[in-house]
């Protein structure tokens, strides 16, 4: 249990010391604000599709910290340091997960209160989304190490990443937006698909770093 | 008590055999030496060593979790020294203070990592191998970078480590001296 906290609490600290958590909320809170000046100001059409635009929004800016989760730990023996300690791999890359979403969850959950009155979202609106990305967060953000684990070393990582992330994300995107909807058994689809995610990325996620060693 | 064998060990990299039936035993106060020119399969066997590495063929069994020096320095740039090696210090149950003092960095403890100089790296590595209190050291080129005052604290920390009832294995291109060493050369 030592280990994972260690590797939780580094995780928290690189995605806070290094200015790494910013950019990510600002990208998000950006995509919002362009959301009005393209469809216009009409606060009636911006209140009904507000709550998808913040799902979009949160899955583009949870792409923007992948190429920092596991690249530069395998580049600089940090993922070595851990197998030769005795670490599973998998262990390793669900304490990654715990501490990526602790990094950014907490900041998007924040972001997304002022990105709800620049969409002039009314109140009850808003806790449906933050409870939809309550639960939501902690897939993508399995989701995110995975994506890093399985482009880490690969050229041109970056723009790879979105393009395996983003379909897998879908389903949350789907049952996200339409809980902000109200539609019947959209919030627990979201969880369950979301558990999905937290349960088997580790797994996924260990392989993928067992094969960039060798 | 055998700190480190290897069993008839082969390594094949990229669908190119490196060496075959090597054999190794390693027992406390023991040295291993792996001498050879560049892309031989001196860090492979490092590796194969640590677990890091599958064998193409024979069996790995270590007595202990290894301490790992590899080519790259696993120390956070942007952390001050003392903190980057305590990170590792913490999982290992180890103190940083005397082994960077062991390693003549204790006055840059403070400076983050990303300032140091080549040879202060490696050496900051060494004092993680140190701070680990693992018996087993695997150093793979741990004479890179360093001066000839270096090299030889280098050596100081191996005899010492030896004296101990530790096992080291070093590859390396550079003299190092392990005074009655087992010398392998691939």
């Amino acid at each position: 249990m030592r280990p994972f906290l260690a590797i939780v609490l580094r995780e928290i600290r690189r995605a806070w010391s290094s200015g790494g958590l910013l950019l990510p909320v600002a990208f998000f809170l950006l995509v919002a604000i362009l959301f009005p000046f393209a469809v216009g100001p009409d606060g009636k059409l911006l209140a009904r599709i507000g709550g998808g635009v913040i799902w979009a929004a949160a899955l583009l800016a949870a792409l923007l910290p992948v190429e920092r989760l596991i690249a530069p730990d395998a580049e600089s023996g940090v993922l070595d340091q851990f197998a030769v300690r005795g670490l599973s791999d998998a262990g390793v890359a669900a304490a990654k997960m715990a501490g990526h979403w602790l990094g950014f969850a907490p900041a998007l959950l924040a972001a997304t209160v002022i990105a709800a009155g620049l969409l002039r979202l009314p109140g009850e609106t808003l806790v449906q989304v933050e409870l939809g990305l309550l639960i939501g967060t902690p897939g993508l953000a399995a989701l995110g190490v995975v994506t890093a684990a399985l482009v880490s070393g690969l050229r041109g990582a970056g723009a790879l990443a979105g393009l395996v992330m983003l379909p897998f994300a879908v389903p949350l995107l789907i049952f996200g937006a339409g809980s902000v909807e109200g539609t019947p058994g959209a919030l627990k689809l979201l969880a369950a698909f979301s558990l999905l995610l937290v349960a088997g990325c580790p797994f996924v996620a260990g392989a993928a770093m067992r094969m960039g060693r060798s | 008590m055998s700190l480190l064998v290897l069993r008839d060990i082969a390594c094949a990299r990229g669908g190119r055999m490196l060496f075959e039936g090597l054999n190794l035993d390693l027992g406390p106060g023991d040295a291993c030496l792996v001498t050879g020119p560049n892309g031989v399969g001196k860090s492979s066997l490092v590796r194969v060593a640590a677990g890091l590495l599958d064998p193409a063929a024979g069996s790995v069994e270590r007595g202990c979790l290894p301490a790992l020096l590899s080519e790259s320095t696993a120390l956070d740039p942007e952390l001050p020294l003392a903190a980057a090696l305590g990170f590792w210090a913490s999982l290992d149950g180890g103190a940083v203070a005397p082994a960077l003092a062991a390693v003549g960095l204790a006055d840059l403890a403070e400076v983050p990592v990303r300032f140091l100089s080549t040879g202060q790296r490696r050496r900051a590595a060494i004092a993680r191998v140190l701070a680990s209190g693992s018996k087993l050291w695997l150093l793979d080129e741990p004479a890179n970078g360093l001066d000839a005052a270096s090299v030889t604290m280098l050596e100081g920390l191996i005899a010492a480590h030896r004296a101990a009832g530790g096992a080291v294995l070093v590859a390396t291109h550079l003299p190092v001296s392990l005074p009655g060493a087992v010398e392998v050369a691939l």
